[in-house]
Order: structure tokens, then sequence, then C-alpha cells
């Protein structure tokens, strides 16, 4: 066994690459951040509650309908979404007008209340969530063992920021997007219907966030608070990155994840910490964020 | 979950009860549940734990005596300044004469200072830290269902007995933790085995343990050592067997309720080796208990901490009733020192007694998890591997450094 | 007087009247624990309601001054006047660190800059040896008033607490009022044209972080005294939230909305902690509700309707 700076290598690139499984939800939920931040001007404090929601739906699919993964990963988040559309219609539309900080308020409110709805219905011990027949088991991969069902998580997370970041610069309808996020009422002016563009927006950065809930159930419990521990580690990421770029939700969001798996290796204590620390250097050399545009 | 909701809003019913002068011709004896009635040990204990103290007030026959009791409850949110606020406003305020269950040790350790404090009755039975018959011993506090101590000579002394004798140990970096760490590796050694590391997990909030799982792999030990609870527990186990790990290494939970098998599935959990002091399908008598329950948790079985609730409230009953009520509702410390003098009989724990520490006496189960194919139906999940007898499963009386121990 | 309003003059009246009868008839404990997070709310309300800065992370402060006063009490013996001036030390110096960083941002991002540095010291005070983790600092001494007058009693106890609760809001009231405050409303409602007018912003900023954090800090040390301990509640991004809450619902900006908000949010919490999570789920009911319907909070809309500033 061959080691690089006197930690086993086996130990070190199974780390790296358990770094990049953990990236790849907070690559997932900062990228929904990030496409509502930049529609609503909010900055959707519920998300973490809608990503619990997501794995909640899914294994309630499952639990009453006997619906199995696969189709709980369309669902859940058309589900979620459909939840999405009601908030923002009935709540979050009404804050446009006011300063930013009301949606971050409006949002956290939100979260406590499908957070606290969700204890008081399901305890909070959590929920076993099977892991789908089709990827159970490992892999070999000489220099580690890889659960199949990590893997697919990377594989599906890349192609959801992909296909995400095809629509928004790729497709007419991402370019009306991104013209009604630089100038709403000259879109608006053009005949583009802008309201139900934002409240479609909402819904697709809510669902982004129930897929991510959905790929993380089989691995977490599904609890009450699986949503609370990321949103925050989630919101440093968001700092760190900028929410300008989508590109720039998805590097950090990956990039972030593998510095957390190696200082797992290197320094345990600090696992919990080092990505706030990274914020703190950030924040000292680029204020704005490394992608992000000074304000 | 019905039943949590309607127990709860009975219970808060009956402590708003306190706010119309009483003119209960009867004398009262008030019993405070105080547990988890929201966060990660509701299911162990919860709101079910207060229908088992409601249970002991039915069975004891009550209704029939010269006294009423009533039973309050409240959640303490696993905070101990919470809990310490709550007992302390329920001896100033509300009359309460003896605090029961309150799982988590730091809440546990808060309170029995505040019962020291105000004179009154406590009876853990949820908390798993030794040192409330230990260094944080007190006249007014007893021990019930488990602790640290006994978990680990149970468990550890057994697996290294049938071969697991290189341990590795996941250890949640908190006070708990670190106690169960510093007395399974005790046992370890002990016993001729050889801790070889360990690893700390931030707590609260890992839900992610497989880097931590991957570094006991690289250890190259025969056993993996979890010093955690609840939902981390839940999860190590989980990411375990994802990791294939459970191919190579054996699992030793230190601390595993029926309701983390339960939430686990036997697919998961089989084969686990867990320490408990009661178990519903144990004998005809925890049978007979868990039968007499139903009707209050129709959906699920009781654990050992709810059965510890059941059984210190009945004692603490055949207690008060012995020495008057009148007398048992003026001094705590009093009827602490009566009820250690008292021996125990009830149906989860059979017959035990109390030691002038505060803890409280009977055998210890290990027990091992059904596969899914040996289990019979709901909630048959253990089956009896060994017991340690009752003089045996506990800390001896002189090594737990409590003051009221007079060497 | 103190330059009060009339209305306000008879508001204060009121309190103080309110503040000396409620022993007699309530529940001391509570009222401590309302005093202390009343102070606490009236120092957040400083960043919020006079620099228009929503700091997520005042837990950090508060804690940090509770863990620190109950840690010199036990330890060094500190009497309990020095061992809350020692968290309130301890909150000030914090908050110089931490605000230095955030006020690099603005709006929701320094909103989320604090909720992280929060978050930080969290885990800082999870894993340091002194803050007893899981457990906190408990059996803290109330110990005796300059080594003389014992705290024990509770009623005595409630005496110092609202002393300190008073000293705060007024010090709170005549910094809003002095030339200092008059800039840091004038960056609220314009930063650009407050810098076009010579002022180094940021320092007027960062000036009001300190004494925000400062105060938290003794009112965070005065409650660790009061129970007994400190724990991990009092860093948690959960606290953090309830005292933006309880500046919500009494009224942003508003001298009494604080405090008013502090009863609400604190009588809330005793009468529903029997109902488990209903707690949790009221909290963010009412959170939604005055972001909709009253961001004026109940005494701002009081205020309003009466024509009055209160």
């Amino acid at each position: 066994m061959f080691t690089i700076l006197g930690f086993p290598a086996p130990l070190l690139f199974g780390q790296l690459l358990l770094g990049v499984i953990n990236g790849a939800f907070y690559a997932l939920l900062s990228l929904g951040l990030a496409v509502i931040f930049g529609m609503l001007n909010i900055v959707n404090f519920a998300h973490g509650a809608l990503f619990m929601l997501g794995a909640f739906v899914a294994w309630g699919l499952l639990e009453y309908l006997g619906i199995g993964y696969w189709w709980a990963l369309v669902l859940a988040p058309l589900v979620v979404g459909a939840f999405g559309i009601v908030l923002e219609k009935l709540l979050i539309s009404r804050l446009y007008k006011l300063d930013h900080l009301y949606g971050l308020l409006l949002t956290f409110g939100l979260a406590l209340i499908i957070e606290g709805l969700a204890r008081n219905n399901f305890g909070s011990s959590g929920m076993p969530y099977p892991i789908p027949a089709s990827l159970q088991g490992a892999m070999n991969l000489g220099f580690m063992f890889l659960p199949v069902y990590r893997g697919w998580v990377v594989v599906a997370a890349l192609v959801m920021c992909l296909a995400t970041w095809v629509v928004i610069e790729k497709t007419p309808l991402g370019a009306t997007l991104r013209a009604a996020t630089e100038n709403a009422k000259l879109v608006q002016a053009f005949g583009v219907n802008v309201p139900l563009m934002i409240t479609l927006t909402y819904a697709g950065g809510v669902a982004l966030a129930a897929f991510a809930g959905v790929l993380a159930a089989p691995i977490y419990s599904v609890n009450p608070n699986m949503g609370a521990n990321f949103i925050i580690v989630v919101f440093a990421v968001v700092v760190i990155g900028g929410m300008g770029s989508i590109l720039g939700s998805v590097v950090t969001g990956f990039g972030l994840g593998v510095i957390e798996g190696l200082t797992k290796v290197f320094y345990p204590q600090a696992s919990a910490t080092v990505i706030f620390l990274v914020m703190i250097i950030v924040l000292l050399a680029r204020p704005a964020g490394l992608f992000g545009r000074a304000a | 979950m019905k039943l949590s909701r309607r127990t709860v809003l009975g219970a808060a019913a009956a402590s708003a009860l306190p706010l119309v002068p009483a003119r209960a011709q009867k004398p009262t004896l008030k019993f405070g549940v105080l547990t988890d009635l929201s966060g990660p040990y509701q299911d162990l204990a919860g709101p079910v734990a207060v229908a088992a103290a409601q249970q002991a007030v039915e069975d004891y026959g009550v209704a029939g005596k010269g006294f009423a009791v009533e039973i309050i409850s409240a959640d303490h949110q696993n905070k101990p300044d919470v809990g310490a606020g709550i007992a302390r406003q329920w001896a100033d305020r509300d009359g309460v004469d003896v605090i029961l269950e309150v799982a988590n040790s730091a809440v546990g350790l808060a309170v029995a200072g505040v019962a020291k404090d105000k004179n009154k009755v406590y009876v853990n039975s949820g908390a798993a830290t030794s040192d409330l018959t230990g260094s944080a011993c007190n006249a007014n506090t007893i021990h019930w269902v488990y602790d640290t101590y006994m978990l680990s000579r149970s468990t550890a002394t057994s697996v290294v007995k049938t071969g697991g004798t290189s341990w590795f140990m996941l250890v949640a970096d908190y006070a708990f933790g670190q106690a169960l760490q510093r007395d399974a590796s005790s046992f370890v050694e002990a016993a001729g085995g050889k801790v070889v590391g360990s690893v700390k997990t931030p707590f609260p909030g890992t839900t992610d343990f497989s880097s931590f799982l991957l570094q006991a792999q690289s250890s190259g030990a025969k056993v993996l050592g979890l010093c955690n609870a609840g939902a981390d527990t839940i999860n190590s186990i989980k990411q375990a067997k994802e990791f294939g790990i459970t191919s190579s290494m054996q699992l030793a939970g230190l601390l595993v309720f029926l309701t983390d098998v339960h939430s686990l599935g036997l697919e998961v959990a089989q084969g686990l080796a867990i320490t408990e002091s009661f178990y519903w399908d144990l004998n005809d008598r925890t049978r007979a208990f868990s039968e007499r329950f139903k009707p209050k948790a129709p959906t699920r079985r009781p654990t050992m901490v709810q059965a510890g609730v059941y059984a210190s409230a009945l004692h603490y009953l055949k207690t008060a009733e012995a020495m008057g009520i009148a007398e048992a509702k003026k001094d705590g410390a009093a009827t602490v020192a009566k009820m250690k003098s008292l021996p125990t009989d009830d149906d989860c724990f059979g017959k035990g007694s109390i030691r002038a520490d505060g803890r409280c006496i009977h055998p210890a189960y290990l027990f091992q998890v059904k596969s899914p194919k040996e289990s019979k139906g709901p909630w048959d999940y253990y089956k009896l591997l060994a017991t340690t007898p009752a003089d045996e499963a506990f800390r001896p009386l002189n090594a737990g450094g409590c003051p009221l121990v007079k060497a | 007087m103190l330059g009060f309003s009339r209305a306000q003059s008879a508001a204060f009246l009121v309190m103080l009247a309110l503040i000396v009868a409620a022993p007699f008839t309530l529940y001391p404990v509570f009222l401590m624990k309302l005093l202390c997070f009343a102070l606490f709310a009236c120092a957040f309300n400083l960043l919020i309601g006079y620099v228009g800065l929503l700091s997520f992370g005042h837990a950090a402060y508060f804690g940090m001054g509770s863990y620190i006063a109950a840690w010199t009490a036990k330890t060094w013996h500190l009497t309990p006047e020095l061992a809350i001036i020692a968290g309130g030390l301890t909150g000030a110096a914090l908050g110089t660190v931490f605000g230095w960083l955030a006020i690099r941002r603005q709006g929701i991002y320094f909103a989320m800059i604090t909720l992280a540095l929060a978050q930080m010291n969290y885990f800082f005070c999870l894993q340091a040896p002194f803050t007893g983790g899981e457990d906190g600092i408990q059996q803290v001494p109330r110990g005796a008033l300059f080594g003389i007058l014992p705290l024990d009693n509770d009623m005595t106890m409630y005496a110092v607490v609202a002393v300190i609760f008073l000293a705060g809001f007024l010090l709170i009231h005549r910094v809003v009022h002095s030339p200092f405050g008059q800039v840091l409303k004038a960056i609220r409602e314009n930063e650009p044209r407050a810098i076009s007018l010579g002022y180094r912003t940021d320092n007027y900023k960062l000036l009001a972080f300190i004494l925000s954090a400062g105060l938290a800090g003794i009112a965070g040390g005065a409650k660790a005294l009061v129970f007994g301990i400190a724990t991990l509640t009092d860093v948690h991004f959960a606290m953090s939230g309830e005292v933006v809450l309880m500046t919500l619902v009494g009224g942003m900006g508003t001298v009494f909305g604080p405090v008013v908000g502090a009863l609400i949010t604190n009588s809330m919490e005793y009468y529903l902690a029997q109902f488990g999570s209903w707690v949790t789920i009221t909290q963010g009911a009412i959170f939604v509700a005055c972001v909709l319907l009253f961001r004026r909070g109940v005494i701002g809309e009081i205020a309003a309707k009466l024509r009055i500033s209160l």
C-alpha cells in the first residue's frame, strides 16, 4: 500500500471521491438557489426544507402508493415544484416590491413551518428509504469500494446541472429568462408573461432541490432535519461562489465538497468548519465571490 | 401518530388544570414527565413515555386508593437549559413531586442539580451517562434503566469473547460519545482485545459518515464500535452496509434502541449485537405488560426507556403509599432513601433493588437482531444471546466516585 | 425626558411600573429570562432598525457572552457583575472580528455571511473543551453582587437583571438619538448618499455592530447567571432566528418594539412548550404573518394608528 503525505492512498482517493459526491449535493442546491435568486431576487431560505420535502415525497410515494425510486425521481420534483407554485403565487409574489430581506424572513418562516410539520407527523429519528435494486452493490475500483448508488448520484447531479445550464444558456426560453433577469419591464413590454415566468422559475428552482432530496433519500435517512443541516453550508457555498453564474455555483459546489473531503483526511475536527474558513478567505480576497460580479 | 397528539394534548390539558384552584378532597401526587417530544429521542421516549407513566397509575389501582395522581409533561427539546428551567418551574410553581424520564445525558445531569436544590424526587430512565450515579450523584436522584458502563461492559466484553479482538471506534464528538468510548475501550482491553484507532465525528449535524467509515476500513480492525446514538447510529450503520464494510468488519452498536432497529429495518440491522435491559418479548411478564400497554400505543412496542418510566412510576407509588402521601410530598431526599430501602418488582425489569448511589440494579441482556427470515411479525426483532446477572451488570458501587457511598 | 417624546415617556413609565410590579404576581425566573431576551432584542434592533443591517447570526455574541460569563463565574469565581462585563466584552470582541468581515457585503449577503460565521462559532463552541460541549457549563453559581450581596434569592437577582436591562435600554436609546445615531439612520436610508456626504460609513456600521454584539453578550451573560447554565442553545442558529422574530413581531426600528416582541414570543413558547413542534410551527407562521400582514410589528402598527412614535 503506497502512501501520499503519510496517508494511505486508498484513504486519500476515497475521501476525494466522497468529497465529489457531497459536492454534487452542494452544487444542486446552490444551483437552485442561484436560479431563484437571479430571477426573483430572493434568497430562498426554505430551500433546505423543500430538499427535505422532496425526500419525504419519495418516501411517501413508496410507503403509501408503492411507487418506486425511478418514478419518485420524476414525480417528487413535480409535486414539490407544484407546491412551489402555490407558495410563490400566494405568498412570495407579494414581496417583490419590498426590501429583499423580507423575502429571506418569509422563506425562513416557511422553512420553520415545513420542518415543524414534518417533525410533528413523522418524528425526527428518520425513516429508511431503500436503494433501488438496480443500483445496489458496489464496485471495487482498486483503490476503494465505491457503492454504485453513490456513483449514480454524481452522474445524475452532473447531468442535471448540465441540463439546467443548457436550458438557461442555450435555449430561447433561457434567453428570455436571462433578459427578464436583466430588465423585467422591457421583456414584459415585448409581450412575455413575466409573472408566469417568475413563478415557473421558482418552481424549477425548488424542483431541483426536491430532485436532490430524492437522490439523498437512500443515503441519509429521510428525516425532518436533513435540509436544515445542509442549508447553512450551502449559503456559505453561495457566498463563496457568488450567485452570478450557473457555472460558478456548480464549480464551487463540487470544489468545496472536495476540500471538505480532504479536510476529513488531514484534520477531521475542522471538517465542519472548513467551508466557513474558505468563505472568510474569499471575503478578504474577493468580497464579491469567486464568480460574482461586484455589486 | 394520532396517539401522540392525543397524549400530548391530554397532558397539556392536565397541565392547564392547576390554574383553577384545586378543590380536590384527596391528597394528590404530581408526576412531571420531562422528555423529548419533538427531537431525535421522541420515538424511544416521548409521548409513549408519558403514556407509560399513565399505565403505572392505572396498574397500581390509584383510582381505588385514598390519593390521586396527576401527570404533566413537557418537552425539554434536548437543551439542558430548557430542561433545567422546566424542572425549576415545576418545583417552584406547579408543585411537582417527582420528575421522570429525561432522555439525553446533558439534560439529565442538569435536572439532577435542580432536583437536589429543590429537594424533589428524580428518577431518570432515558439518559445514558454513568455520571448520574458517579461523580454527579446526589440524594434525590435515581437512575433506572441503563448507563454507558453497563452497555459497554455487556456489548464490548461479549464481542471480544466471540473473536472480535481488534476495534475501531466511531465516536460522536460530545460528552456522551466520549464517555461511551472511554468505557467501551476499557472493557475491550480488559477482555484481551485491542483498540487500534478511533475517529471523532462532529455532532450534531453529521449525516454522511462515509469518509469516517473509510478510515475505519483502512485501519484493518475486526470490529467497528459505534459510540453514538439515535440518528447518528442509524446513518452510520446504513452507510457501513453500503460501503461493504459489514463484509469485512463486525458492527457493534453500543447504544441502539428498539425504535432504531425499527427505523433501520431488519435487512440493514440484522446481526447487530445490542444490549438492553428490557425487551417486550423477553418473558411472560414483559409480554403481559406489553399487551396491557398496547391500547396506549397500538402501532409500536415499548422501548426500555418507556418501560423504565412505567417501572419507576410504579415503585414511586409503592413507596409513597408506604410512607404516607404527606410525608412523600414533603421531602424528596427522604422519599428517595425509602425507595432505595424497598426492593423493586415490576413486569418490565423483574425483581431488583436500588443502590446507595441511586443505581437501579437489574440484569442486562445481550440481543442479536434477527434476520428478516427469522422475524415472525412486526416488532419481532431480537433474539437473546446472553444475560449478565444484576449484580455484575453495573459498575461496582465503590468505583463510581459517588460521594454518597461511604468507603 | 432623556430624549423621549411625550408618548415615549408615558410608555417608558408604564414599562417601568410593570417591571417593578410584575415579580409580585408572575414567576420571577420567567421574567428574568424575558428581560434578558428583551435586552438581546433591543441590541439586535440597533442594527436592523437603525442601520438596516440584518444580522442572522446574533446568537454568536449572545452565546459567547453567556459562555464566558458562566465560565469566569464558575472557574475564576468572578463576582456576577464582573462575569457579566466579561461576557459583554467577549461579545464585543467577537463582534469586532465578525462585523469587520461581514460589512464587506450588503443586504442578503450580509445576512448569509453573519449566519455562516455564527455557524462556525457554533461548531467551535461544540468542540472547544471549555464549553463542556453538549452538556454546557452547568451549576454556575450566581455569586454575590460586588462580593457583598448574595443573589441566590430570585427577587434579588431579578432586581439586578432589571437594572441591567434598563441601563442597556437607555444606552441604546441615547445612542440612537445622538449625532452618531443620526448618521446610522442616514446609512439605513441611503448609504451612497451618506458616503458622498463624507461619512466613512463602514466605520459607523462596524461601531454599531460592535455595540450591538457587546450588549448581546451582556444579555447572554445575565441569562447564564440567572439559570446557572450556559449551553449550545445560546449559540445555535435557532437563537439567531428567535431574536429576529422578536424584533420583527414587536416592530423593527421602534424603541419599545423589541421588548414587546420578546414578551410575545417568550410567552408563546412558555404556553406552547408542551406541544412539541408546535412552537417551531407557530414561530414560522408568525414570521410569515408578520412579513405579509404587519411589517411594522405590533408596536409599529399601534404607533402608526395613533400617529405617534414609540
